[in-house]
């Protein structure tokens, strides 16, 4: 056995030493949406037939959790490694670029499923929700943590400062699940709009999550798996030659 | 023969710099080898690519026969390297690091040992603390431990005692001493030369990317420094033609090279034949200060060929 067990241990022992900036923080933070946005917006916007807005809004809540925090936790500690140079005790041992890959995008995904699990826990106190397919909202959970581990993976790798990495969350990750439908059915967008969404790919994240709760959604859910697994394949393959390549990690 | 370390023709280029320019050298089993040179001469660089951090431009690294590249998996096993930079990770305490450290090597039942090394290193007090916590020393003590969860049977030391008090600069040194006795193979950067002199079986000297001389420890003192004589007499100038070389001459003190003792008594023998009084006389033996200075300085290249002389 190689050194894989162990580095996925660290790295979990890592954010959960640190859960309430980690998990609590991000769960409260939905919760925080939740209430005002359902409160302020409840009684004026209706998205799918049959679904309260506040119904509707918890999946995607849900969904913006998972993703944004699969992306800080391989991004974070990835940074905070190089930055600290602590990142030379995972260099020295014979740890192949693959266990590397594996255990940090497996600890994000972990991460950013424990924080979603955490969003829908407190919120199905206020809001009733009941799954349509189980196995979607499973496939489309684990596709889209470890889609976001990765790429978190790979800004760890270029950046070379914290403020890239903050840059990176503020100026890509937020804005594209922001405008990604969380908050609406990109059907009440104008045309424009709704096909500017089609070219983002956390649209389809979202619309495929919350199909596996209503059984309903923009976009043929197929479709958006189909979207969602080519990206993980991409991300994957990207970020697999740069670790093998040694890319800022072995100069 | 397996050497502990075996580099051959290694060079590493960073866009037009040239860090290393083909260096090869050979570290035998259960040597104490030192590795000096002045800032920027290379000696972390070369670390680096031995322990894997860094990858070679051309030239190849063995560690106990094993390719740092192609077989990698068996060097970095063999292998434990105590990094410069006095890093930790602060979201751990001292056991949790060791254990963790000991888990990437694929080791994840090895209490015993971190025991072991945890009282060695006498780090007991603190073990269930966070690293964040210890001082600088403490920290470096860590580093070593972390170096040898793995029971390495080469370990690369960089700088270990730069900033040390000299109370753990001495436990430190007694303890690598030890492993040393036990059988494993030390190689050691430091900028304290009288260290290097005391500890070290061989030396390689690294300039520029190159190495300038390598050689056992006694060679390089015997070749190099010779002795250096300071006399003060009853006169300002010294008589002319003197068998030595004059370093300083400042008002009847005066500073001279030697190149033996056999040199001694014909300069002395000059000195009074010449009518001169000895007021003062003091010999000092050859160190490695005196070496490393007139190799930097001169760029006097002296290399011995690549296979190591037998040890003295």
């Amino acid at each position: 056995m190689g050194g894989f067990p162990t580095l996925l241990y660290k790295e979990l022992l890592r954010f959960w030493k640190v859960s309430f900036q980690t998990v609590a923080a991000p769960v409260l933070t939905a919760l925080l949406y939740l209430v005002v946005f359902a409160y302020a917006l409840g009684d004026r916007v209706r998205a799918f037939e049959q679904v309260s807005y506040a119904q509707f809004l918890v999946p995607g809540l849900v969904m913006m959790s998972v993703l944004q925090n699969s992306f800080a936790n391989s991004s974070s500690s990835l940074i905070q490694s190089k930055i600290s140079g602590n990142l030379v005790f995972m260099m020295l041992p014979p740890i192949s670029y693959v266990e590397f890959f594996g255990a940090y995008v497996l600890a994000s995904m972990v991460r950013g499923l424990v924080v979603g699990t955490g969003v829908l826990l407190v919120t199905v106190w206020f809001v009733d929700l009941h799954l349509a397919a189980l196995l979607w909202v499973l496939a489309f959970a684990l596709l889209c943590s470890a889609i976001l581990g990765a790429l978190g993976l790979i800004a760890g790798i270029w950046a070379d400062k914290f403020e890239q990495i903050a840059a990176f969350q503020n100026f890509v990750i937020l804005p594209l699940t922001f405008l990604s439908g969380v908050f609406y059915s990109i059907h009440s967008l104008p045309p424009v709009w709704q096909a500017a969404s089609h070219l983002n790919p956390f649209f389809y994240m979202i619309d495929g999550f919350r199909y596996g709760f209503f059984g309903v959604s923009d976009f043929p859910p197929l479709a958006s798996l189909a979207v969602v697994a080519v990206s993980f394949a991409l991300l994957s393959a990207a970020c697999l030659l740069l670790l093998r390549s040694g890319y800022k990690l072995r100069q | 023969m397996t050497f502990a370390i075996e580099a051959l023709n290694v060079e590493k280029r960073y866009g037009a710099l040239q860090a290393l320019a083909g260096v090869s050298l050979a570290v035998t089993e259960g040597e104490f080898f030192g590795l000096l040179g002045p800032n920027g001469a290379g000696k972390t660089t070369l670390i680096s690519i031995i322990a894997g951090l860094s990858r070679a431009s051309s030239g190849s690294v063995r560690v106990m026969g094993a390719d740092v590249v192609s077989d990698y998996r068996r060097a970095r096993r063999m292998l434990g390297v105590v990094p410069q930079e006095l890093v930790f990770d602060p979201f751990f305490t001292v056991r949790e690091t060791l254990r963790i450290q000991s888990g990437y090597f694929g080791l994840r039942n090895n209490d015993a040992w971190i025991d072991e090394v945890i009282h060695h290193l006498d780090l007991g007090a603190k073990a269930d603390a966070n690293m964040r916590t210890l001082s600088g020393g403490m920290k470096r003590r860590v580093l070593v431990a972390q170096a040898l969860v793995h029971r390495p049977p080469v370990i690369v030391l960089d700088e270990p005692t730069a900033g040390v008090d000299v109370g753990l600069r001495q436990g430190l040194w007694q303890f690598i001493r030890g492993l040393n006795r036990d059988g494993h193979t030390i190689v050691l950067t430091t900028h304290y030369l009288e260290e290097a002199e005391e500890l070290c079986d061989r030396i390689a000297m690294l300039k520029a990317g190159r190495i300038v001389a390598l050689d056992s420890t006694r060679n390089l003192l015997e070749t190099f420094s010779g002795l250096v004589l300071r006399l003060r007499l009853d006169r300002a100038t010294l008589p002319a033609g003197l068998d030595a070389e004059i370093i300083t001459s400042d008002e009847g003190h005066f500073a001279l090279r030697l190149r033996d003792y056999n040199a001694l008594e014909q300069v002395l023998h000059q000195v009074r034949a010449a009518g001169a009084t000895i007021m003062e006389l003091e010999l000092e033996p050859p160190d490695l200060e005196d070496v490393f200075l007139r190799v930097m300085g001169t760029g006097d290249t002296h290399v011995s060929p690549v296979l190591p002389l037998e040890k003295h």
